[in-house]
């Protein structure tokens, strides 16, 4: 990471934008919607100096930014690749064969849950319930749910994310 | 077919657009609330008997009348869209198909309440729906309804929608409040409630989703009329999210005067179980209620048949009851492990637990632990009283009620399935190739034990 880090000037404006959503005096506020803005523009997860930045531009300390980005299970403490396979594995997930997927994304991938692919390209992250239990099995990827899995699909969806042909945000 | 109260123009194409929406009777509930005064609002949602959808069932008017209201101090409206119960997916669909109900509704709400900017606190990982949310804001905006000077009645709104990162505990009210101030998400003690000191220390009313969209209906017919539906004091419809084993899950709008077995085995609901496998349990209302076995499901323990609603779920205690709760309606078939389902719960509760409370940041690790073990079938019979004196330990010894939450599960699932607790740990291999199955949970009756 380089010595500078700053938001591009859209991001910056955007995080002005939701500031202006607060009384006066609550910036802090935004300090979660700033995190999720800061997670996408430098590399998917939140180094130290990234934090660190965030609580200047919110006028707080950095521990009051550490304390809520370890807090949240959506904020990646440590690098992750470039495609986040968020497979949910609660209850309802487990009922429809949310195990297999697992099992077949560590052996494919040859990785363990939290880790990530030689290549850089895939992080496996086992979810607790995200809230798709009608349409399980099913993984988050980037913005977007992808539903209703099955082994084939997932085989297409890694196949999309190798062509970079699948949609993040 | 059931009463529609919500979901009645859900098929309409486009309905998630302001003028299609408007076009069919959309905001119109709106203009008239406008035209009330706040206090008559306020009475009609009282007389509805509209109970909190979000699993609580608090009855939404009277908590709107704690609302305390100093000279000088602006209140705020807090939508709680933190919905992460597993089982329930409906604020997800609400949002995502008829956005501009729950802005209407929010509408009507805030004018209620006298909040000029009212919050959507929505989970983080519905990371597409703000943008739902927020074009249909701006539309509403343009249309002159939100903004300044609303219909020309000297009343201003505006709502904002604010993502979480994460963490189940958020859709407690008070854990979202911190959260939406930019805090870890640690429940709050009470007193002082949300409506005494909330947001930023104001009075603060946080509602779910559906119960705020659920007001548009209920100024559009009145309460009285809102009232007339259901039955008791489950009135009104209830949106019920229908998962795990069964032919058509989704979310159903009901009229809380049907029987379960309907909901189950009908065509216009679950439409049965898949491959004509028999029904083994059910946890109808979200992972936090009682799991029952399929007789205590479809009747209650005097064999009256057991209806979809607050009182009829809740029959019989924990003995043989369980809660609506959320409505997340979760069934599941008989080759079902009921060991390996409490343990991804129990994992669930033990990942999002707060930490601020050593019974439940103890008790729910400790919870998870041993069911792993029995699961993998290295547990010992003295594991399951183990089980139950933690989970006896963990309930009602927390701040908020998560404890609770991650305590019934596990006290449900070894009230009535004790013997495949203890089948895991007599058949330490058979359990790793093959599951219990069905065994007597149908019929009869098992004994129940007071423990």
């Amino acid at each position: 990471m380089s010595e500078t880090i700053a938001f591009k000037p859209e991001s910056l404006a955007q995080v002005h934008k939701i500031i202006a959503r607060y009384p006066e005096g609550r910036q802090k506020s935004a300090l979660i919607p700033v995190l999720h803005l800061a997670q996408k523009e430098f590399d998917g997860w939140l180094a130290v100096p990234v934090m660190d930045y965030v609580a200047e531009l919110l006028s707080i300390t950095p521990i009051e930014v550490y304390e809520v980005a370890t807090f949240y299970t959506m904020f990646n403490m440590k690098p992750v690749g470039k495609y986040v396979l968020e497979v949910c594995r609660t209850g309802p997930c487990m009922l429809n064969g949310s195990d297999n997927i697992l099992d077949h994304i560590r052996k494919k991938l040859n990785i363990k849950d939290g880790e990530t692919s030689e290549d850089g390209l895939f992080t496996l992250k086992p979810a607790e319930c995200l809230g798709a239990c009608g349409y399980a099995p099913m993984m988050q990827l980037g913005k977007f749910f992808h539903e209703n899995l099955t082994i084939e699909k997932v085989d297409e969806i890694l196949d999309l994310c190798r062509q970079g042909a699948i949609a993040l945000d | 077919m059931g009463k529609k109260l919500l979901l009645k123009n859900a098929h309409i194409e486009g309905i998630r657009y302001f003028e299609t929406y408007r076009k069919h009777g959309g905001y119109e509930a709106a203009e008239k609330a406008l035209k009330m005064k706040p206090e008559e609002i306020l009475e009609e949602v009282k007389t509805s008997g509209l109970r909190g959808r979000g699993g609580a069932g608090f009855p939404t008017g009277m908590k709107w009348s704690f609302l305390a209201k100093p000279e000088g101090v602006p209140r705020h409206l807090v939508v709680n869209a933190d919905e992460s119960e597993p089982g329930t997916f409906k604020d997800r669909y609400l949002m995502e198909f008829l956005p501009h109900l729950l802005i209407e509704g929010m509408l009507i709400s805030s004018y209620t309440l006298g909040s000029n900017t009212s919050y959507i606190y929505i989970r983080g990982e519905y990371s597409w729906i703000p943008d739902i949310l927020e074009e249909a804001i701006d539309e509403a905006k343009a249309a002159g309804f939100l903004g300044k000077n609303i219909l020309g009645t000297g009343f201003d709104l505006e709502i904002y929608v604010q993502r979480g990162a994460g963490a189940y505990i958020c859709g407690e009210e008070t854990a979202l409040l911190e959260s939406l101030e930019g805090r870890r998400g640690n429940p709050r003690l009470k007193p002082p409630f949300p409506a005494v000191k909330g947001l930023w220390e104001r009075p603060t009313v946080v509602n779910n989703v559906e119960s705020i969209a659920a007001v548009v209906p209920i100024i559009e017919i009145g309460g009285a009329e809102y009232a007339k539906i259901g039955v008791g004091r489950s009135t009104g419809t209830k949106l019920i999210s229908a998962c795990g084993n069964i032919n058509k899950p989704g979310v159903y709008e009901i009229d809380m005067t049907i029987t379960v077995e309907e909901f189950i085995y009908s065509d216009e609901y679950c439409g049965g179980i898949p491959n004509g496998k028999k029904l083994k349990a059910c946890i109808p209302g979200g992972s936090s209620v009682p799991i029952v076995p399929a007789n205590l499901l479809l009747k209650t323990i005097n064999g009256e048949p057991r209806y979809m609603n607050y009182e009829s779920l809740a029959d019989g205690g924990f003995a043989t009851g369980t809660m609506m709760g959320s409505g997340g309606f979760i069934v599941l078939d008989e080759d079902q492990c009921v060991v390996n389902h409490t343990m991804t719960l129990a994992r669930f509760y033990n990942h999002e637990s707060c930490g601020q409370c050593t019974p439940c940041r103890e008790g729910t690790g400790w919870m998870y632990k041993i069911l792993k073990k029995i699961e993998k079938g290295e547990g010992k019979m003295e594991d399951i009283d183990l089980l139950w004196d933690i989970q006896r330990k963990i309930e009602g010894n927390t701040i908020c009620p998560l404890g609770d939450a991650a305590a019934w599960p596990v006290a449900a699932a070894i009230r009535h399935f004790r013997d495949e607790f203890e089948w895991h740990v007599n058949n330490p291999e058979l359990s790793q190739t093959q599951n219990y199955g069905i065994a007597n949970y149908a019929d009869p009756i098992p004994a129940v034990s007071n423990s």
